[in-house]
């Protein structure tokens, strides 16, 4: 039988065991909770932007503004014939200001399409202006200001004719940066990431698994591979900025390589991920049991057939993982390349690794900055893409890590 | 002070080392400042099994490790003195370990298969070493190693499953298999049987026997009634040094030395 003292113990050993469990759930909760709450707000502020405010009006193709390509006047000449009790110069560049100013081009293209229009009438639905997209869905009220009332009025008297809508704001995933938030889009900004992120991973992944392998399995343990050893782990928690001011040094000071190029922002990446990377590697390749190397050696294979026979392949999954995570990482990153000039106002989409361009996160930096309503609920949204980026390269490094996962 | 008597060296060597299959003379180990061999000399003859046995941290893994140049990984390790195979120095500088290590294969503590299925395991030998012209030459190669490994019946309608999906002791047999299909001279096994149950002993000990027919083998063991079994001859190590080595029987029933008889009677060890 189990004596009295050994019974108090046994219940305050079993206590003690619950209390812990009690701690980790309530520390999982508050983390979890932080996520919902991060994830919501970022959600709930950011998912208006995916549609687009748009007003249908009767345009007709006349020939004369066609030809001298003012699709611009086509537009003021349908919103004046829809409101034709506006006549002073005044009144008629406030109601203009209810359509956006690059709803013009909605009428080039269709005329570049089928110049068959020419000449014909057609209900368009235009671009509103950004002003008109928040009070259309609710961010702002219609006497916040920032309309006129007469520019309430005439909205108004649009939704009551049914030709406000809500449309899918193709224009958010195409469109490079811009001043006039309906015509912002984030297109450039992926593209310039994609492009970034091409350069950091053709550039890191070789130079840092050749790294760890050569300091892992060939390099004599000595004081010098130690030091390089220390300055690798150090080199990992230099701040990034720092990293930004090496690369405007070296990259665009001394080698004159062109400003806010993806190359460069990419180059000054993979400085900030080789650390990081080559860590993870030489945990990777450590994890693989000695007792495989030995086999192999006392088959006679040489150093270099043991290590890509059996040790990398076996170290892929640590390494995969490592380079994914550190990528992720870098694509995530802003400081160090605000230094090489990637915070540029950029509208056009870069078309190729020297083209001047931005990235998400430098993006979401530019528009977090702009006063416009309509920005915040766009930096959520780009937010949002960013998220979704990182998400999908976490589920590459699982689905990789499966794949290429032994066990012996 | 020097343990091994002069009679007790006498057994170790031959008058003419080039009878030896591996001849070692005065063989000094150092890991770092220890002393961990110490002028060990002995003749491992053709054709037969030889057991290293002592108690644990006496070198002869240490010995046996360096037959192979398997120490050569180990950076802190040196090795003196002089170890001839088939009458030719491996410690010369113009001797590849990688070639060494062909003729002279290892089988080691722990079942080490690679994770490949079972066939790639034995063939990767063969491979690296260009020891096959053809698919089919290596095919034969395999299931050939297989067979003298004692291994074929239990896998040859799985070849193609991991080879770290067999039982202990199976794994052990794919070590051994993997090892003969380099087609090496000397085998060196080491204690290849602690990790096993004594069924999947008593095969590997079988095999063992079988394998004195083509390759000379030398084994480390912890259990003096495996090296009664399976070998013909038996080196008694401790503390560094080679104190006693003679034929099997001799050394178990009349030991020349003091400390060996307080081994094998279990006195210490």
């Amino acid at each position: 039988m189990i004596d009295e003292r050994t019974a108090r113990r046994l219940a305050r050993r079993h206590a003690a065991e619950r209390r812990f469990k009690l701690y980790g759930m309530a520390s999982v909760a508050v983390a979890l909770a932080f996520l919902v709450a991060l994830l919501v707000t970022i959600v709930g502020k950011g998912y208006t932007a995916f549609a687009q405010t748009g007003i249908a009006v009767e345009v007709s193709f006349d020939a004369g503004p066609v030809k001298e390509g003012d699709f611009a006047g086509l537009v003021k000449s349908a919103l004046a014939a829809r409101f034709p009790e506006v006549t002073a110069r005044n009144d008629k560049r406030e109601l203009f200001g209810l359509i956006s100013s690059g709803a013009d081009r909605v009428l080039r293209d269709m005329v570049q399409d089928d110049p068959g229009l020419i000449g014909q009438r057609r209900v368009v639905t235009l671009l509103a202006s950004d002003d008109v997209d928040m009070v259309f869905k609710g961010h702002v009220t219609a006497e916040s200001g920032r309309l006129t009332a007469r520019q309430a009025e005439w909205l108004a008297s649009l939704r009551q004719t049914g030709a406000v809508s809500l449309g899918f704001n193709t224009t958010f995933f195409t469109a490079g940066d811009s001043r006039e938030p309906e015509l912002a889009g984030v297109g450039g900004a992926v593209v310039g990431s994609l492009f970034a992120m091409v350069v950091t991973l053709c550039l890191a992944f070789p130079l840092g698994v050749s790294t760890a392998v050569y300091l892992e399995e060939f390099a004599p343990k000595n004081r010098w591979t130690e030091l390089i050893e220390v300055n690798i782990n150090n080199l990992a928690a230099v701040p990034s900025i720092v990293f930004g001011l090496l690369g405007l040094a070296l990259f665009l000071n001394f080698l004159n390589m062109p400003r806010s190029a993806p190359l460069v922002g990419g180059l000054v990446l993979t400085l900030m991920s080789l650390p990081v990377i080559i860590i993870a590697s030489r945990a990777a390749l450590k994890a693989v049991p000695p007792s495989i190397r030995e086999a192999a050696r006392g088959l006679g294979a040489s150093r270099l057939q043991v290590v890509t026979h059996h040790v990398l392949p076996l170290a892929m999954p640590g390494i995969l993982t490592g380079t994914i995570i550190a990528t992720a990482h870098a694509i995530g990153e802003t400081a160090p390349l605000l230094m090489i000039g990637m915070v540029a106002f950029i509208v056009d989409i870069p078309a190729g690794f020297l083209d001047p361009a931005t990235v998400l996160p430098v993006q979401v930096y530019l528009w977090a900055d702009s006063p416009e309503r309509a920005f915040v609920e766009r930096t959520s949204a780009a937010i949002m893409i960013l998220l979704a980026f990182l998400a999908v390269m976490n589920l590459l490094a699982i689905v990789l890590r499966k794949k290429f996962e032994r066990r012996w | 002070m020097n343990v091994a008597s002069k009679p007790a060296l006498d057994q170790a060597t031959l008058d003419d080392r080039r009878l030896a299959k591996v001849s070692a003379r005065d063989v000094d180990v150092f890991y770092g400042a220890k002393q961990a061999l110490k002028s060990v000399s002995i003749d491992i003859r053709p054709n037969e099994v030889t057991a290293l046995i002592g108690p644990s941290g006496c070198g002869k893994s240490t010995f046996l490790r360096c037959l192979n140049r398997m120490n050569d990984l180990i950076e802190s390790c040196r090795v003196a003195g002089s170890i001839w195979l088939d009458g030719e120095d491996i410690y010369t500088s113009g001797l590849d370990p990688v070639q060494l290590r062909a003729r002279v294969g290892m089988v080691f503590q722990k079942p080490n298969p690679f994770p490949k299925t079972i066939y790639d395991n034995v063939a990767y030998g063969p491979r690296i070493h260009g020891l096959a012209r053809s698919r089919a030459e290596l095919d034969e190669i395999v299931m050939t190693s297989l067979e003298k490994a004692g291994l074929i019946d239990e896998v040859k309608d799985r070849l193609q499953e991991q080879g770290t999906g067999l039982s202990g002791g199976q794994q052990q047999r794919l070590c051994i298999a993997r090892a003969i299909a380099v087609s090496p001279e000397v085998i060196l096994m080491d204690e290849p049987c602690s990790a096993l149950d004594p069924i999947a002993t008593a095969k590997v000990e079988e095999l063992i026997d079988e394998l004195r027919q083509r390759f000379t083998i030398v084994i480390v063991t912890h259990s003096m009634q495996q090296a009664a079994r399976v070998s013909q001859r038996t080196g008694f190590f401790h503390l560094g040094e080679l104190v006693e080595c003679g034929e099997t029987e001799q050394i178990f029933t009349n030991p020349r030395h003091k400390l060996t008889q307080g081994y094998i009677t279990g006195r210490f060890g």
